[in-house]
């Protein structure tokens, strides 16, 4: 009886414990599995699993021929497909030397800020429901159909469209293409006052993610985080106004920096973004000169033998594509530098000693794309 | 004294960004036409695709059964992973050479990515985007398709 009463009694609420976030958890946005270690409700610590949806895409370009990987790059972060295009094919004219039309990198630019726009706005609806709130992600979707409505008109589909070839683009754009674009700007300008109303504003989203996940400069610029993650805490990495490609060095356009590296900074980065994204839409639409939609290209296009390397600016942050080529009509290597993953990278450190809730809301403003994590 | 007044503007402030949120939420349920939802299978009859819209890859054929492909294979090496097979017979010309042609199309649509490299690559432009999107089958067979019909010839003045 007495040794009974003797046995240590363990405090629950002081040992860790361990629990899988994902790969079926609907805030992960796809399938990342997150071992997560509490202690009670604080997260201790979290360890990222990728690769439930890895497709080896870097070693089937190694097979593919430039035009053909063009597909295949659609397919890693599918929200910013066009900007992945584009990444491709500006390595494959550098490395060519091909001088494209100044048409085909207005059209490109501008298709470029569409879909950025399009990738902010599904960002916003999924991280208003993470956050609880799922009117905002049918408002957001109703806006964002606004646009793909223009794409399938132009390249006839909405999500994948492999519309950018090495040298200029499949076809030209749809007569009605500016008239559309135009429409879209007015009508998006008057939607975006109800997404500050509507979560912005929000008391509860407010007490959520101010001062929740703070993200220092100095870490942001050690673990790699680009993009509005990144430029939230100041880190000036906007390579569209830092390496001007297309037409960026034409237009006038903030780089929007943040100064605090919380969520709330985060999410006030991207709402940003769209104003931006559409001024620098409204400065070319009128513009597009008239010529030809695609440069002369060979049948049969390989790469001089060498190494090469272009970055983007991706809607999640900075893209680097790196071929190393031995002459031949496909890649000998191929290697993607894809934002998400060096931004998931960060999760662990800045979700230390947060909340579980608010691991959450640290996720959702960090928007990673799982299949450009994993590719 | 501060932090009490502080208290009481925080509770309407918080009320405040509440309520705007409902208004906008209110307005919408008050003007219903702004209602953007198509009722999707209900309007099957009046819906209408975008001409460029991406379905599925099909090769029309003319009154006379007649199509334009010349069975050269362009699209088949085109294609980056596979969906196209091409299978080519050789037929007697009446003078005497032998001339090749266009046996199967066999067009595999479940493999099909809609990157649009064959049509693009195709030289006598024989194959097309079609418009059909209710591409659900019960089998997956069904999803591999001929795409030239069967006793169709090609057109006269398509030359290789």
């Amino acid at each position: 009886m007495k040794e009974i009463i003797n046995l240590p009694v363990k405090n629950v609420e002081e040992e860790e414990y361990h629990i899988n976030m994902g790969p079926q958890h609907p805030s992960t946005h796809g399938v990342l599995r997150l071992v997560v270690s509490l202690q009670g409700e604080i997260v201790k610590s979290l360890k990222p699993h990728c690769g439930y949806i890895h497709r080896g895409i870097e070693k089937m370009c190694e097979k593919d021929t430039y035009p053909q990987i063009i597909h295949l790059t659609d397919r890693m972060d599918y929200l910013s497909a066009h900007i992945n295009n584009h990444a491709v094919c500006m390595l494959v004219e550098k490395a060519l030397e091909v001088e494209v039309p100044e048409r085909v990198t207005y059209i490109r630019t501008i298709i470029d800020e569409l879909n950025r726009i399009a990738s902010h706005q599904l960002w916003w609806c999924s991280f208003g429901m993470d956050m609880g709130g799922l009117t905002c992600f049918f408002y957001g979707l109703r806006d964002r159909e606004k646009i793909l409505d223009i794409f399938e008109e132009s390249f006839g589909s909405r999500l994948l469209h492999s519309y950018y070839t090495p040298g200029g683009l499949m076809m030209d754009i749809h007569p009605d293409f500016q008239k559309n674009v135009k429409a879209f700007i007015k009508y998006f300008r008057k939607k975006i006052k109800d997404y500050d109303d509507l979560l912005t504003g929000n008391i509860i989203m407010q007490l959520r993610t101010k001062g929740v996940g703070i993200l220092t400069k100095e870490d942001a610029i050690s673990y790699g985080v680009t993009g509005p993650s990144g430029r939230a805490s100041g880190f000036a990495c906007d390579v569209r106004k830092h390496h001007p490609y297309g037409v960026y060095d034409k237009t006038e356009f903030k780089e929007i920096l943040g100064t605090k590296g919380d969520t709330f900074e985060r999410y006030m980065m991207r709402m940003h973004e769209m104003l931006e994204s559409m001024k620098i839409i409204e400065q070319l639409i009128d513009n597009i000169p008239a010529g030809d939609y695609k440069a002369k290209m060979k049948a049969v296009i390989k790469l001089p033998a060498g190494e090469y390397f272009q970055r983007v600016e991706a809607a999640r942050g900075e893209l680097g594509v790196y071929v190393v080529s031995d002459g031949n009509k496909s890649p000998y290597r191929m290697k993607f530098r894809s934002p998400n993953f060096s931004n998931l990278s960060v999760l662990d450190h800045i979700s230390r000693g947060c909340k579980i809730a608010d691991l959450v809301a640290i996720g959702g403003s960090l928007d990673y794309v799982i299949p450009d994590i994993d590719r | 004294m501060n932090s009490f007044f502080k208290y009481f503007t925080d509770i309407f402030y918080a009320v405040k960004s509440l309520l705007t949120g409902m208004k906008v939420t209110g307005r919408y349920f008050f003007s219903p036409w702004e209602i953007v939802t198509q009722q999707y299978p209900e309007n099957r009859k009046t819906l209408k695709m975008y001409d460029r819209f991406k379905g599925e890859v099909i090769m029309p054929h003319n009154e006379h059964n007649e199509h334009r492909c010349t069975g050269c294979g362009i699209c088949e090496t085109a294609c980056p992973n596979g969906s196209i097979e091409i299978l080519q017979a050789k037929i007697d010309m009446p003078d005497g050479k032998k001339k090749r042609i266009i046996d199967k199309h066999i067009y595999h649509l479940d493999m099909c990515t809609f990157c649009g490299l064959c049509i693009k690559s195709c030289p006598s432009e024989a194959i097309v985007w079609g418009q059909e999107f209710e591409h659900a089958v019960f089998d997956r067979s069904k999803l591999t398709k001929i795409l030239n019909k069967p006793g169709s010839s090609i057109i006269k003045d398509i030359v290789e």
